[in-house]
Protein backbone atom coordinates (compact mmCIF):
# COMPACT_ATOMS: atom_id res chain seq x y z
CA UNK A 1 0.00 0.00 0.00
CA UNK A 2 1.52 3.36 -0.96
CA UNK A 3 2.40 5.82 1.75
CA UNK A 4 -0.20 8.51 2.07
CA UNK A 5 -0.30 11.82 3.84
CA UNK A 6 -3.23 11.06 6.11
CA UNK A 7 -5.25 13.80 7.78
CA UNK A 8 -3.75 12.82 11.12
CA UNK A 9 -0.28 13.36 9.79
CA UNK A 10 -1.27 16.65 8.20
CA UNK A 11 -2.80 17.75 11.50
CA UNK A 12 0.28 16.67 13.40
CA UNK A 13 2.57 18.54 11.01
CA UNK A 14 0.53 21.69 11.32
CA UNK A 15 0.32 21.42 15.08
CA UNK A 16 4.04 21.02 15.56
CA UNK A 17 4.99 23.61 12.98
CA UNK A 18 7.05 21.13 11.00
CA UNK A 19 5.20 22.01 7.81
CA UNK A 20 6.87 24.98 6.14
CA UNK A 21 4.12 27.55 5.92
CA UNK A 22 0.54 27.26 7.04
CA UNK A 23 -1.51 27.01 3.85
CA UNK A 24 -4.20 29.63 3.31
CA UNK A 25 -6.86 26.96 3.60
CA UNK A 26 -5.60 24.30 6.00
CA UNK A 27 -7.27 20.93 6.47
CA UNK A 28 -8.32 21.29 10.10
CA UNK A 29 -9.63 18.03 11.46
CA UNK A 30 -9.88 16.96 15.09
CA UNK A 31 -6.97 15.05 16.57
CA UNK A 32 -7.46 11.36 17.22
CA UNK A 33 -7.62 10.37 20.86
CA UNK A 34 -5.03 8.25 22.60
CA UNK A 35 -5.75 4.57 22.17
CA UNK A 36 -8.16 4.96 19.27
CA UNK A 37 -7.99 2.64 16.31
CA UNK A 38 -7.30 4.72 13.19
CA UNK A 39 -8.11 2.92 9.98
CA UNK A 40 -6.62 3.51 6.57
CA UNK A 41 -9.27 2.16 4.23
CA UNK A 42 -8.01 0.67 0.96
CA UNK A 43 -8.44 2.55 -2.30
CA UNK A 44 -9.89 1.34 -5.57
CA UNK A 45 -6.31 1.18 -6.89
CA UNK A 46 -5.50 -1.24 -4.07
CA UNK A 47 -8.50 -3.30 -5.10
CA UNK A 48 -7.40 -3.50 -8.71
CA UNK A 49 -3.86 -4.50 -7.72
CA UNK A 50 -4.77 -7.05 -5.02
CA UNK A 51 -4.25 -10.41 -6.66
CA UNK A 52 -5.52 -12.26 -3.62
CA UNK A 53 -9.05 -11.09 -4.42
CA UNK A 54 -11.05 -13.42 -6.64
CA UNK A 55 -12.10 -11.63 -9.86
CA UNK A 56 -15.75 -12.39 -9.08
CA UNK A 57 -15.44 -10.74 -5.68
CA UNK A 58 -13.69 -7.75 -7.22
CA UNK A 59 -16.62 -7.41 -9.60
CA UNK A 60 -19.09 -7.47 -6.71
CA UNK A 61 -17.11 -4.93 -4.67
CA UNK A 62 -16.91 -2.62 -7.69
CA UNK A 63 -20.65 -3.02 -8.17
CA UNK A 64 -21.18 -1.99 -4.55
CA UNK A 65 -18.85 0.96 -4.98
CA UNK A 66 -20.73 2.07 -8.08
CA UNK A 67 -24.03 1.88 -6.17
CA UNK A 68 -22.47 3.93 -3.40
CA UNK A 69 -21.09 6.62 -5.70
CA UNK A 70 -24.05 6.82 -8.07
CA UNK A 71 -27.05 5.80 -6.04
CA UNK A 72 -29.26 7.90 -8.31
CA UNK A 73 -29.15 5.07 -10.87
CA UNK A 74 -31.78 3.50 -8.56
CA UNK A 75 -34.02 6.56 -8.50
CA UNK A 76 -37.61 5.42 -8.09
CA UNK A 77 -36.51 1.97 -6.96
CA UNK A 78 -34.30 2.24 -3.88
CA UNK A 79 -33.99 6.02 -3.75
CA UNK A 80 -36.76 8.60 -3.91
CA UNK A 81 -34.79 11.76 -3.21
CA UNK A 82 -31.83 13.43 -4.92
CA UNK A 83 -29.07 11.97 -2.76
CA UNK A 84 -26.20 9.57 -3.32
CA UNK A 85 -24.50 7.68 -0.49
CA UNK A 86 -21.32 9.67 -1.15
CA UNK A 87 -23.04 12.99 -0.43
CA UNK A 88 -22.79 12.39 3.32
CA UNK A 89 -20.09 9.69 3.38
CA UNK A 90 -17.54 11.63 1.41
CA UNK A 91 -14.33 10.39 -0.11
CA UNK A 92 -15.99 7.17 -1.33
CA UNK A 93 -17.03 6.25 2.21
CA UNK A 94 -13.37 6.05 3.26
CA UNK A 95 -12.90 9.47 4.80
CA UNK A 96 -12.50 9.83 8.55
CA UNK A 97 -14.77 12.47 10.15
CA UNK A 98 -17.17 12.01 7.24
CA UNK A 99 -19.05 8.99 8.49
CA UNK A 100 -16.68 6.36 7.08
CA UNK A 101 -18.88 3.35 6.36
CA UNK A 102 -16.49 0.47 7.05
CA UNK A 103 -17.14 0.41 10.85
CA UNK A 104 -20.61 -0.94 10.08
CA UNK A 105 -18.85 -4.08 8.84
CA UNK A 106 -16.66 -4.52 11.95
CA UNK A 107 -19.00 -3.38 14.76
CA UNK A 108 -22.21 -5.13 13.69
CA UNK A 109 -24.18 -7.19 14.55
CA UNK A 110 -24.86 -5.00 17.56
CA UNK A 111 -27.70 -3.43 19.47
CA UNK A 112 -28.82 -0.09 18.02
CA UNK A 113 -30.65 2.44 20.11
CA UNK A 114 -32.48 3.82 17.08
CA UNK A 115 -34.58 0.68 16.53
CA UNK A 116 -33.96 -1.04 19.86
CA UNK A 117 -32.74 -4.35 18.54
CA UNK A 118 -29.61 -6.09 17.30
CA UNK A 119 -28.87 -5.02 13.72
CA UNK A 120 -26.91 -6.72 10.96
CA UNK A 121 -24.81 -4.86 8.40
CA UNK A 122 -27.63 -5.28 5.87
CA UNK A 123 -30.15 -3.78 8.29
CA UNK A 124 -27.85 -0.84 8.90
CA UNK A 125 -27.61 -0.21 5.15
CA UNK A 126 -31.39 -0.61 4.89
CA UNK A 127 -31.70 2.11 7.53
CA UNK A 128 -29.77 4.54 5.33
CA UNK A 129 -32.04 3.80 2.38
CA UNK A 130 -35.20 4.13 4.47
CA UNK A 131 -34.32 7.47 6.06
CA UNK A 132 -31.41 9.30 4.43
CA UNK A 133 -32.36 8.26 0.88
CA UNK A 134 -36.10 8.47 1.61
CA UNK A 135 -36.33 5.15 -0.15
CA UNK A 136 -36.97 1.45 -0.18
CA UNK A 137 -33.86 -0.66 0.54
CA UNK A 138 -32.62 -3.45 -1.72
CA UNK A 139 -34.08 -6.71 -0.41
CA UNK A 140 -32.12 -8.47 2.32
CA UNK A 141 -29.95 -11.13 0.69
CA UNK A 142 -30.38 -9.65 -2.80
CA UNK A 143 -27.50 -9.21 -5.26
CA UNK A 144 -27.57 -5.45 -4.78
CA UNK A 145 -27.53 -5.74 -0.99
CA UNK A 146 -24.67 -8.22 -1.20
CA UNK A 147 -22.71 -5.83 -3.42
CA UNK A 148 -23.11 -2.95 -0.96
CA UNK A 149 -22.23 -5.15 2.00
CA UNK A 150 -19.15 -6.42 0.15
CA UNK A 151 -18.02 -2.85 -0.51
CA UNK A 152 -18.36 -2.02 3.20
CA UNK A 153 -16.51 -5.13 4.32
CA UNK A 154 -13.69 -4.70 1.82
CA UNK A 155 -13.20 -1.08 3.00
CA UNK A 156 -12.82 -2.53 6.51
CA UNK A 157 -9.92 -4.74 5.42
CA UNK A 158 -7.51 -5.36 8.31
CA UNK A 159 -9.63 -3.44 10.83
CA UNK A 160 -10.17 -5.27 14.12
CA UNK A 161 -13.60 -6.85 14.50
CA UNK A 162 -15.73 -5.47 17.37
CA UNK A 163 -13.23 -2.72 18.12
CA UNK A 164 -15.52 0.22 18.90
CA UNK A 165 -13.01 2.89 19.92
CA UNK A 166 -12.53 4.19 16.39
CA UNK A 167 -10.97 7.53 15.44
CA UNK A 168 -12.97 9.73 13.06
CA UNK A 169 -16.06 7.54 13.15
CA UNK A 170 -19.55 8.91 12.58
CA UNK A 171 -20.59 12.52 12.98
CA UNK A 172 -20.45 13.40 16.62
CA UNK A 173 -17.30 15.09 17.70
CA UNK A 174 -19.02 18.34 18.73
CA UNK A 175 -21.02 16.40 21.30
CA UNK A 176 -24.78 15.90 21.37
CA UNK A 177 -25.94 18.93 23.32
CA UNK A 178 -26.70 21.97 21.23
CA UNK A 179 -25.17 25.05 22.93
CA UNK A 180 -27.82 27.33 24.46
CA UNK A 181 -26.71 30.28 22.34
CA UNK A 182 -27.33 28.40 19.06
CA UNK A 183 -29.24 30.74 16.77
CA UNK A 184 -31.44 30.14 13.73
CA UNK A 185 -30.91 33.74 12.60
CA UNK A 186 -27.14 33.43 12.80
CA UNK A 187 -27.43 30.11 11.01
CA UNK A 188 -29.33 31.80 8.20
CA UNK A 189 -26.42 34.21 7.79
CA UNK A 190 -23.82 31.45 7.77
CA UNK A 191 -25.95 29.65 5.20
CA UNK A 192 -26.11 32.67 2.91
CA UNK A 193 -22.40 33.28 3.20
CA UNK A 194 -20.99 29.78 2.93
CA UNK A 195 -23.66 27.33 1.72
CA UNK A 196 -26.21 28.95 -0.60
CA UNK A 197 -23.77 29.27 -3.50
CA UNK A 198 -23.92 25.51 -4.00
CA UNK A 199 -26.98 24.31 -2.11
CA UNK A 200 -29.24 27.15 -3.30
CA UNK A 201 -31.19 29.90 -1.53
CA UNK A 202 -33.99 27.43 -0.81
CA UNK A 203 -31.78 24.47 0.04
CA UNK A 204 -32.78 22.84 -3.24
CA UNK A 205 -29.28 21.93 -4.41
CA UNK A 206 -28.33 21.65 -8.08
CA UNK A 207 -29.24 18.85 -10.41
CA UNK A 208 -27.90 18.61 -13.99
CA UNK A 209 -28.45 15.90 -16.60
CA UNK A 210 -30.40 13.79 -14.05
CA UNK A 211 -27.38 13.83 -11.76
CA UNK A 212 -27.11 15.52 -8.40
CA UNK A 213 -24.25 18.01 -8.37
CA UNK A 214 -25.00 19.71 -5.05
CA UNK A 215 -27.38 17.82 -2.78
CA UNK A 216 -30.58 19.43 -1.52
CA UNK A 217 -30.51 20.11 2.22
CA UNK A 218 -34.23 20.29 2.79
CA UNK A 219 -37.46 19.83 0.86
CA UNK A 220 -38.63 16.79 -1.09
CA UNK A 221 -35.20 16.08 -2.61
CA UNK A 222 -33.46 15.75 0.74
CA UNK A 223 -33.22 13.29 3.66
CA UNK A 224 -36.43 12.59 5.55
CA UNK A 225 -37.30 13.43 9.15
CA UNK A 226 -36.07 10.06 10.35
CA UNK A 227 -32.51 10.39 8.96
CA UNK A 228 -29.60 10.71 11.36
CA UNK A 229 -28.65 13.96 9.67
CA UNK A 230 -31.88 15.62 10.97
CA UNK A 231 -30.32 15.49 14.43
CA UNK A 232 -28.81 18.93 14.87
CA UNK A 233 -25.64 17.52 16.45
CA UNK A 234 -25.06 15.13 13.54
CA UNK A 235 -25.41 17.90 10.97
CA UNK A 236 -23.27 20.26 13.08
CA UNK A 237 -20.39 17.78 13.27
CA UNK A 238 -20.71 16.88 9.59
CA UNK A 239 -20.61 20.56 8.62
CA UNK A 240 -17.74 21.39 10.97
CA UNK A 241 -15.49 18.66 9.55
CA UNK A 242 -16.58 18.63 5.90
CA UNK A 243 -18.06 21.95 4.78
CA UNK A 244 -17.61 24.16 2.84
CA UNK A 245 -16.23 21.44 0.61
CA UNK A 246 -12.45 21.39 0.66
CA UNK A 247 -12.30 23.55 3.80
CA UNK A 248 -12.86 21.24 6.77
CA UNK A 249 -12.70 22.99 10.12
CA UNK A 250 -12.96 26.47 8.61
CA UNK A 251 -16.25 27.34 10.34
CA UNK A 252 -16.29 27.88 14.09
CA UNK A 253 -18.06 25.28 16.23
CA UNK A 254 -20.86 27.76 16.89
CA UNK A 255 -21.26 28.58 13.19
CA UNK A 256 -21.62 24.86 12.53
CA UNK A 257 -24.27 24.53 15.25
CA UNK A 258 -26.13 27.62 14.02
CA UNK A 259 -26.28 26.56 10.40
CA UNK A 260 -27.17 22.98 11.35
CA UNK A 261 -30.13 24.30 13.35
CA UNK A 262 -31.12 26.53 10.43
CA UNK A 263 -31.01 23.69 7.90
CA UNK A 264 -32.79 21.22 10.14
CA UNK A 265 -35.60 23.65 10.99
CA UNK A 266 -36.87 23.34 7.41
CA UNK A 267 -39.47 20.90 6.15
CA UNK A 268 -38.53 17.59 4.60
CA UNK A 269 -40.24 14.28 3.75
CA UNK A 270 -42.09 12.55 6.54
CA UNK A 271 -40.42 10.21 9.04
CA UNK A 272 -41.38 6.67 7.93
CA UNK A 273 -42.24 5.94 11.57
CA UNK A 274 -44.94 8.65 11.54
CA UNK A 275 -48.02 7.81 13.59
CA UNK A 276 -50.18 10.51 11.99
CA UNK A 277 -49.17 13.06 14.62
CA UNK A 278 -45.70 14.60 14.61
CA UNK A 279 -45.71 15.51 18.31
CA UNK A 280 -46.75 11.98 19.19
CA UNK A 281 -44.12 10.49 16.85
CA UNK A 282 -41.52 12.72 18.45
CA UNK A 283 -42.50 11.41 21.89
CA UNK A 284 -42.57 7.80 20.73
CA UNK A 285 -39.06 8.02 19.29
CA UNK A 286 -37.77 10.54 21.77
CA UNK A 287 -34.36 8.86 22.09
CA UNK A 288 -33.84 10.02 18.48
CA UNK A 289 -36.07 13.05 18.12
CA UNK A 290 -34.87 14.80 21.28
CA UNK A 291 -31.98 15.85 19.02
CA UNK A 292 -34.18 17.01 16.09
CA UNK A 293 -36.62 19.87 15.58
CA UNK A 294 -39.30 17.44 14.37
CA UNK A 295 -42.66 17.79 16.13
CA UNK A 296 -41.70 21.15 17.61
CA UNK A 297 -43.36 24.43 16.80
CA UNK A 298 -41.56 26.74 14.48
CA UNK A 299 -42.96 29.89 12.95
CA UNK A 300 -46.50 28.90 14.00
CA UNK A 301 -46.28 25.42 12.44
CA UNK A 302 -45.47 22.02 13.91
CA UNK A 303 -42.49 20.77 11.92
CA UNK A 304 -43.22 17.42 10.30
CA UNK A 305 -47.01 17.62 10.74
CA UNK A 306 -47.86 16.71 7.14
CA UNK A 307 -48.46 13.77 4.80
CA UNK A 308 -45.68 14.66 2.36
CA UNK A 309 -43.48 11.64 1.66
CA UNK A 310 -41.65 13.42 -1.18
CA UNK A 311 -41.45 11.45 -4.43
CA UNK A 312 -41.86 8.21 -2.47
CA UNK A 313 -45.39 6.85 -2.97
CA UNK A 314 -45.57 5.20 0.46
CA UNK A 315 -44.62 5.99 4.04
CA UNK A 316 -42.80 3.02 5.51
CA UNK A 317 -40.66 0.44 3.68
CA UNK A 318 -41.26 -3.18 4.67
CA UNK A 319 -37.57 -3.56 5.56
CA UNK A 320 -38.14 -1.53 8.73
CA UNK A 321 -39.38 -4.18 11.10
CA UNK A 322 -38.67 -5.11 14.69
CA UNK A 323 -36.67 -8.16 15.67
CA UNK A 324 -36.87 -10.05 18.91
CA UNK A 325 -35.24 -13.14 20.34
CA UNK A 326 -37.77 -13.61 23.12
CA UNK B 1 -13.29 25.00 -43.09
CA UNK B 2 -12.68 28.73 -42.91
CA UNK B 3 -15.65 29.49 -45.15
CA UNK B 4 -17.85 27.20 -43.12
CA UNK B 5 -16.83 28.93 -39.91
CA UNK B 6 -17.41 32.37 -41.38
CA UNK B 7 -20.77 31.29 -42.74
CA UNK B 8 -21.68 29.92 -39.36
CA UNK B 9 -20.67 33.14 -37.65
CA UNK B 10 -22.68 35.23 -40.08
CA UNK B 11 -25.69 33.02 -39.65
CA UNK B 12 -25.27 33.26 -35.89
CA UNK B 13 -24.94 37.02 -35.99
CA UNK B 14 -28.04 37.33 -38.18
CA UNK B 15 -30.00 35.07 -35.87
CA UNK B 16 -29.07 37.24 -32.94
CA UNK B 17 -29.94 40.46 -34.67
CA UNK B 18 -33.40 39.26 -35.51
CA UNK B 19 -34.55 37.70 -32.25
CA UNK B 20 -35.18 38.68 -28.64
CA UNK B 21 -33.77 41.42 -26.46
CA UNK B 22 -31.02 39.27 -24.91
CA UNK B 23 -29.83 38.46 -28.41
CA UNK B 24 -29.51 42.17 -29.15
CA UNK B 25 -27.13 42.19 -26.22
CA UNK B 26 -25.03 39.48 -27.85
CA UNK B 27 -25.07 41.52 -31.06
CA UNK B 28 -23.82 44.59 -29.20
CA UNK B 29 -21.31 42.31 -27.48
CA UNK B 30 -20.02 41.16 -30.83
CA UNK B 31 -19.28 44.76 -31.75
CA UNK B 32 -17.44 45.29 -28.46
CA UNK B 33 -15.47 42.09 -28.99
CA UNK B 34 -14.36 43.48 -32.35
CA UNK B 35 -13.69 47.06 -31.24
CA UNK B 36 -12.51 46.68 -27.66
CA UNK B 37 -13.15 49.12 -24.82
CA UNK B 38 -11.74 52.10 -26.66
CA UNK B 39 -8.38 52.16 -24.92
CA UNK B 40 -6.96 48.69 -25.34
CA UNK B 41 -6.84 45.76 -27.70
CA UNK B 42 -10.12 44.27 -28.93
CA UNK B 43 -11.11 40.92 -27.39
CA UNK B 44 -10.84 39.20 -30.76
CA UNK B 45 -7.11 39.98 -30.99
CA UNK B 46 -6.40 37.21 -28.48
CA UNK B 47 -9.64 35.31 -27.90
CA UNK B 48 -10.86 35.35 -31.53
CA UNK B 49 -14.34 36.36 -32.64
CA UNK B 50 -15.57 32.86 -31.90
CA UNK B 51 -13.85 32.75 -28.51
CA UNK B 52 -11.49 29.95 -29.45
CA UNK B 53 -8.53 31.53 -27.67
CA UNK B 54 -5.01 30.30 -28.22
CA UNK B 55 -3.40 27.54 -26.23
CA UNK B 56 0.22 28.26 -27.08
CA UNK B 57 -0.16 31.92 -26.15
CA UNK B 58 -2.09 31.16 -22.94
CA UNK B 59 -5.32 32.88 -24.05
CA UNK B 60 -8.34 31.02 -22.69
CA UNK B 61 -11.22 29.71 -24.71
CA UNK B 62 -14.31 31.81 -23.96
CA UNK B 63 -16.79 30.21 -26.36
CA UNK B 64 -19.78 28.79 -24.56
CA UNK B 65 -18.67 29.77 -21.07
CA UNK B 66 -21.32 30.95 -18.62
CA UNK B 67 -22.29 34.63 -19.05
CA UNK B 68 -22.27 35.34 -15.31
CA UNK B 69 -18.83 33.81 -14.94
CA UNK B 70 -17.41 35.89 -17.79
CA UNK B 71 -18.98 39.09 -16.43
CA UNK B 72 -17.52 38.50 -12.98
CA UNK B 73 -14.04 37.92 -14.41
CA UNK B 74 -14.17 41.18 -16.38
CA UNK B 75 -15.46 43.04 -13.32
CA UNK B 76 -12.66 41.55 -11.26
CA UNK B 77 -10.05 42.63 -13.82
CA UNK B 78 -11.54 46.12 -13.72
CA UNK B 79 -11.53 46.28 -9.92
CA UNK B 80 -8.18 44.53 -9.50
CA UNK B 81 -9.70 41.55 -7.67
CA UNK B 82 -8.21 39.50 -10.48
CA UNK B 83 -4.82 40.74 -11.55
CA UNK B 84 -3.65 40.55 -15.12
CA UNK B 85 -1.51 43.19 -16.78
CA UNK B 86 -2.95 42.46 -20.23
CA UNK B 87 -6.61 42.12 -19.34
CA UNK B 88 -6.95 45.06 -16.95
CA UNK B 89 -6.32 47.87 -19.48
CA UNK B 90 -8.42 46.09 -22.09
CA UNK B 91 -11.64 46.00 -20.09
CA UNK B 92 -11.33 48.90 -17.67
CA UNK B 93 -13.42 51.25 -19.81
CA UNK B 94 -16.30 48.81 -20.21
CA UNK B 95 -19.35 49.47 -18.07
CA UNK B 96 -21.38 46.65 -16.52
CA UNK B 97 -23.86 46.51 -19.39
CA UNK B 98 -21.09 46.31 -21.97
CA UNK B 99 -19.51 43.49 -19.99
CA UNK B 100 -22.83 41.66 -19.93
CA UNK B 101 -23.16 42.16 -23.68
CA UNK B 102 -19.71 40.92 -24.58
CA UNK B 103 -20.11 37.99 -22.18
CA UNK B 104 -23.41 37.15 -23.89
CA UNK B 105 -21.65 37.14 -27.24
CA UNK B 106 -18.97 34.71 -26.17
CA UNK B 107 -21.41 32.59 -24.17
CA UNK B 108 -23.47 32.18 -27.35
CA UNK B 109 -20.57 30.90 -29.41
CA UNK B 110 -20.25 27.20 -30.16
CA UNK B 111 -16.91 25.90 -28.99
CA UNK B 112 -14.95 24.38 -31.84
CA UNK B 113 -12.84 21.46 -30.63
CA UNK B 114 -9.14 22.09 -30.96
CA UNK B 115 -6.95 19.42 -32.50
CA UNK B 116 -4.60 18.37 -29.77
CA UNK B 117 -1.33 16.46 -29.86
CA UNK B 118 -1.25 12.96 -28.43
CA UNK B 119 -0.08 12.76 -24.87
CA UNK B 120 1.03 10.01 -22.58
CA UNK B 121 -1.82 7.66 -21.59
CA UNK B 122 -0.61 7.46 -18.00
CA UNK B 123 -0.77 11.26 -17.75
CA UNK B 124 -4.35 11.27 -19.02
CA UNK B 125 -5.26 8.48 -16.58
CA UNK B 126 -3.92 10.53 -13.68
CA UNK B 127 -5.79 13.57 -15.00
CA UNK B 128 -9.00 11.59 -15.18
CA UNK B 129 -8.53 10.43 -11.62
CA UNK B 130 -8.05 13.98 -10.34
CA UNK B 131 -11.07 15.24 -12.30
CA UNK B 132 -13.46 12.39 -11.50
CA UNK B 133 -12.26 10.78 -8.27
CA UNK B 134 -9.95 13.35 -6.72
CA UNK B 135 -7.19 12.53 -4.26
CA UNK B 136 -9.00 12.45 -0.94
CA UNK B 137 -5.97 11.33 1.03
CA UNK B 138 -4.55 14.76 0.30
CA UNK B 139 -8.01 16.34 0.54
CA UNK B 140 -8.15 17.04 -3.17
CA UNK B 141 -11.84 17.00 -4.06
CA UNK B 142 -12.64 15.81 -7.62
CA UNK B 143 -13.10 18.70 -10.12
CA UNK B 144 -16.49 17.28 -11.08
CA UNK B 145 -17.86 17.69 -7.58
CA UNK B 146 -18.23 21.43 -8.18
CA UNK B 147 -17.67 21.87 -11.91
CA UNK B 148 -20.34 19.27 -12.57
CA UNK B 149 -20.68 16.06 -14.56
CA UNK B 150 -18.04 15.98 -17.28
CA UNK B 151 -16.63 19.23 -15.79
CA UNK B 152 -19.10 21.02 -18.07
CA UNK B 153 -19.64 23.81 -15.55
CA UNK B 154 -22.30 24.66 -12.97
CA UNK B 155 -23.81 28.15 -12.94
CA UNK B 156 -21.71 31.28 -12.78
CA UNK B 157 -19.44 30.22 -9.91
CA UNK B 158 -18.06 26.99 -11.39
CA UNK B 159 -16.99 27.48 -15.02
CA UNK B 160 -16.82 24.76 -17.61
CA UNK B 161 -13.36 23.19 -17.68
CA UNK B 162 -13.94 20.56 -20.37
CA UNK B 163 -12.31 21.68 -23.59
CA UNK B 164 -10.47 24.60 -22.01
CA UNK B 165 -6.89 24.97 -23.18
CA UNK B 166 -4.45 22.89 -21.13
CA UNK B 167 -1.96 25.74 -20.95
CA UNK B 168 -4.53 28.06 -19.47
CA UNK B 169 -5.81 25.56 -16.88
CA UNK B 170 -2.26 24.83 -15.81
CA UNK B 171 -1.35 28.49 -15.63
CA UNK B 172 -4.43 29.31 -13.51
CA UNK B 173 -3.97 26.42 -11.07
CA UNK B 174 -0.41 27.59 -10.54
CA UNK B 175 -1.67 31.16 -10.15
CA UNK B 176 -3.91 30.05 -7.29
CA UNK B 177 -1.13 28.01 -5.82
CA UNK B 178 1.35 30.86 -5.83
CA UNK B 179 -1.16 33.45 -4.71
CA UNK B 180 -1.45 35.52 -7.88
CA UNK B 181 -5.10 34.59 -8.44
CA UNK B 182 -7.55 34.84 -5.58
CA UNK B 183 -10.96 35.84 -6.93
CA UNK B 184 -12.68 32.52 -6.28
CA UNK B 185 -15.76 32.54 -4.05
CA UNK B 186 -15.04 31.54 -0.44
CA UNK B 187 -11.50 30.38 -1.39
CA UNK B 188 -13.04 27.18 -2.74
CA UNK B 189 -10.56 26.86 -5.61
CA UNK B 190 -7.56 28.03 -3.63
CA UNK B 191 -8.17 25.25 -1.09
CA UNK B 192 -7.88 22.60 -3.77
CA UNK B 193 -5.25 24.16 -6.04
CA UNK B 194 -2.83 24.59 -3.16
CA UNK B 195 -2.94 20.84 -2.49
CA UNK B 196 -2.36 19.75 -6.09
CA UNK B 197 1.09 18.52 -7.02
CA UNK B 198 2.74 19.88 -10.17
CA UNK B 199 2.26 16.46 -11.73
CA UNK B 200 -1.46 16.45 -10.91
CA UNK B 201 -1.82 19.93 -12.40
CA UNK B 202 -0.06 18.88 -15.59
CA UNK B 203 -2.23 15.77 -15.82
CA UNK B 204 -5.60 17.32 -15.05
CA UNK B 205 -4.96 20.18 -17.50
CA UNK B 206 -4.09 17.73 -20.28
CA UNK B 207 -7.15 15.59 -19.46
CA UNK B 208 -9.68 18.41 -19.21
CA UNK B 209 -8.50 19.99 -22.47
CA UNK B 210 -9.41 16.74 -24.21
CA UNK B 211 -12.92 16.38 -22.82
CA UNK B 212 -16.04 17.15 -24.87
CA UNK B 213 -17.20 20.70 -24.30
CA UNK B 214 -20.85 20.04 -24.43
CA UNK B 215 -23.30 17.23 -24.28
CA UNK B 216 -26.00 15.76 -22.15
CA UNK B 217 -24.17 13.31 -19.95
Amino acid sequence: MPRRLTPVLMTALLATGVAQAQPDVPVQLPAFKEGQYVHEAPTVEDLMQDESIHPELRKVILRGRDMFMNTQQFRGEYVFNDLNCKNCHMGEGRLNWSGPVWPAATTLPDFRGKNQHVNSLEERIAGCFSFSMNGNPPAYGSDDMLALAAYHQWLAKQAPVYESNIGGRGFGHLGREMPAETSYANGAQVYQQHCARCHGDDGQGVRLSAQTVFPPLWGDGSYNWGAGMTRVFTAASFIKNNMPLGKPGSLSDQQAWDVALFINSHERPQDPRYTGDAKETREKFNNFHKFTMYGTEFDGQVLGQHDDTGDKPFLKPDALRPRSFD
Amino acid sequence: MKTATLGYLLAGALAYCSTAHASDGAGRGQAIAMQGDGSGAPCIACHGLDGAGNDAAGFPRLAGLDTGYLVKQMQDYRSGARQNAVMAPNVDNLDDQQMIDVAAWYASQQPTPASLPEVDTALLELGKKVASSGDWDNYVVPCETCHGPGSLGVGSAFPRLAGQHAGYIKQQLHAWKNGTRGNDPDQLMLAIAARLSDEQIEAVAAYLARQPQQGDL
